[in-house]
């Protein structure tokens, strides 16, 4: 197989697991959502109403697509790519398994965040093309605590890259093989060194993902529908298929660093390779655990102001989390070395 | 031995930035010219994926895509108190054209000049394992005193921009 | 056709001079901060060339372009600050409007 192939093949590979997830997500986040809010959730379309989002799709991409006559229409056309691209290339470090990866970058983790960190423009350019107050309110509060919760949550991933030594993401994932005491899983979350550092990284990519209890800025009852408010058809399906992505994304990151990735305890490694599905299955299983555990929090918290939410991270997170740093540094290298002997 | 930068790659970025600055400058809207510097970062940083910095390469695109250019927006936006000011006429600067003209040809004559004392492109560079060793021993005092730039810079920000008083 | 060290200088020279002119010929004190970054990057694209070029083993010139970084991060943040500190006082961002000092 030729080497561009290979590239075009992964790419393609991508763009469809983006899909699948993205049409995947909503029916999931309907069922959830409404399971939580004790109702029932989307049920006429196919059983269960599992064809509902196949439904929508298809009303997205043959529904008229309006620019407002006050719209910027070069960025009007470029905010929604600006969202959607940055969200493409942050699957492109993720480790499904031992080779099951698009790239395998050294630099994985900084790779994926730095992707992630593109997104609040595209998100102030939306809001502010689309010529409407709401829009630009909401663009402009989203861009406020993405780029505020940026900095804990940058923070919040060196204690792992410090204990693991790397921040290429399949080697992160094999820092957390094996198993302590016999029965306790490697991986990092059974750290408790990294506890608080897990929840600064929980609040934060919550925050990085527009999630409730932190979504001012698409905040309904106040802003319509924030920073997506004028976009139509399959601009706005471009957006929500970004904001969906992303969701994957934090989590399936969370999973990497602080829950063993695609690693199962307890089995030896040479199953991974008689099996060569199970390592995905086990990596995207986690991952859509985690993405449940961040819907169960948008279905039970009320909303947080936006003074508040500035204020947790300011003034607490990101304190918090160079507090952690240093203290992982101090008992990785110092008390670890003299409890065990091996000052050198 | 040596290697060589992908030349088509290289013609593509430089293409990119310079197609983006000069855009950036014609520009009479002042969100658009942000877009434009956008560009420009984000094809400065492919230069130095070119350049084996790969490391250098994300810390640009976190750093000014992803903080900068949100922080210019921001600050265009706050200051505009109608949408149609964005869009500002400037006058013509014969000036300052002819100053940054003569400086960048006086450059280009002595970058033309050293051209037969170019050395060749050595072997790839170390990676980035051993550019934080590098970093924590060898630059370990700018490193510290770059932290304390930026401390002082954050309190600076917070002063000028916190309180109504004065 | 080979790209060697020549071509990225004759590059990063001219951002600089489109960033120089942009920041001598622009009012609105925004887009000058934005051509101070752009000549910022200029420079930094030097760096990491000799860097690359001349110091391949020691990365000197990355280092350099780390601080250079840190440096113009910390010049923005400073430098919004103020412009909001100016357009509160004047509700413009013209750098004309700024003129206490003139005699």
């Amino acid at each position: 197989m030729s080497p561009t192939l290979a590239v075009i093949i992964k790419l393609v590979s991508i763009i469809g697991l983006m899909l699948t997830n993205g049409v995947f997500m909503i029916y999931l986040l309907r069922k959830v959502l409404g399971h939580l809010h004790i109702r029932l959730g989307p049920m006429h379309v196919g059983p269960h109403g599992i064809l509902q989002t196949m439904n929508d799709v298809i009303k997205l991409l043959t529904k008229e697509d309006l620019t407002p006559r006050l719209a910027d229409k070069a960025l009007f056309y470029l905010a929604p790519m600006i969202v959607f691209v940055p969200s493409f290339m942050a699957y492109l470090a993720l480790p499904f398994s031992d080779t099951l990866k698009a790239t395998s970058l050294e630099t994985g983790l900084l790779f994926t965040l730095a992707a992630l960190s593109v997104v609040p423009i595209g998100i102030l350019l939306a809001g502010w093309s689309s010529g409407n107050k709401w829009g630009l309110l909401g663009g402009m509060r989203s861009a406020a605590m993405q780029i505020a919760y940026e900095v804990p949550l940058l923070l919040s991933v060196l204690p792992v890259v410090m204990l693991a030594g790397t921040t290429d993401l399949g080697r992160i994932v094999e820092a957390q093989a094996g198993v302590h005491l016999g029965f306790i899983p490697g991986w990092f979350i059974a750290n408790p060194l990294l506890w608080p550092s897990f929840v600064i990284f929980v609040i934060a990519s919550l925050i990085e993902v527009n999630q409730t209890p932190f979504d001012m800025s698409e905040a309904e009852s106040e802003l319509v529908a924030g920073f997506g408010t004028d976009y139509t058809a399959m601009k706005f399906g471009l957006i929500y298929l970004s904001e969906f992505s992303n969701t994957f994304i934090v989590s399936a990151i969370g999973v990497t660093l602080f829950f063993g990735g695609w690693l199962v305890p307890w089995i030896p490694m040479a199953w991974y390779d008689a099996v060569p599905v199970l390592a995905p299955t086990v990596f995207i299983l986690k991952t859509y655990l985690g993405i449940v555990l961040m819907w169960w929090i948008r279905g039970t918290y009320p909303r947080v102001r936006i003074d508040q939410l500035m204020d947790l991270g300011w003034k607490r997170l990101i304190p918090a989390a160079l507090v952690m740093i240093v203290l992982t540094g101090v008992v990785d290298k110092l008390i670890v070395p003299l409890v065990t002997g091996t000052v050198g | 031995m040596s290697e060589t930068i992908p030349a088509v790659a290289f013609y593509l970025l430089a293409f990119a930035a310079l197609g983006g600055a000069v855009s950036m400058m014609a520009t009479r809207n002042v969100v658009h010219a942000t877009v434009w510097l956008l560009e420009v970062m984000l094809a400065t940083a492919g230069i130095y994926l070119l350049l084996g910095a790969e490391f250098l390469a994300l810390v640009q695109v976190l750093v000014y895509a992803g903080a900068v250019a949100v922080l210019t927006l921001f600050t265009v936006m706050l200051t505009l108190r109608r949408r149609e000011d964005a869009v500002r006429p400037f006058p013509p600067a014969w000036g300052s054209l002819a100053l940054a003209s003569l400086f960048t040809g006086a450059v280009l004559l002595a970058i033309r000049g050293f051209c037969s004392v170019a050395p060749e492109m050595p072997a790839q560079a170390p990676g980035i394992e051993e550019f934080g060793i590098e970093m924590f021993t060898t630059w370990m005092v700018p490193f510290e005193i770059a932290s304390l730039v930026l401390l002082v810079a954050l309190i600076g920000a917070v002063w000028w921009t916190g309180g109504d008083d004065r | 056709m080979t790209v060697g060290l020549p071509q990225l200088l004759g590059l990063a020279a001219m951002l600089f001079g489109i960033g120089l002119y942009g920041a001598l010929s622009r009012k609105n004190a925004v887009h000058v901060m934005m051509s101070l970054e752009l000549m910022a990057n200029a420079v930094n694209i030097n760096l990491v060339a000799f860097s690359r070029f001349v110091t391949p083993e020691a990365m000197t010139g990355q280092f350099f372009a780390v601080f250079s970084m840190v440096v113009s991060a910390a010049e923005i943040g400073i430098g919004l600050a103020l412009v909001l500190a100016i357009y509160r006082r004047k509700k413009s961002v013209e750098l004309d409007a700024v003129q206490e000092l003139k005699g």
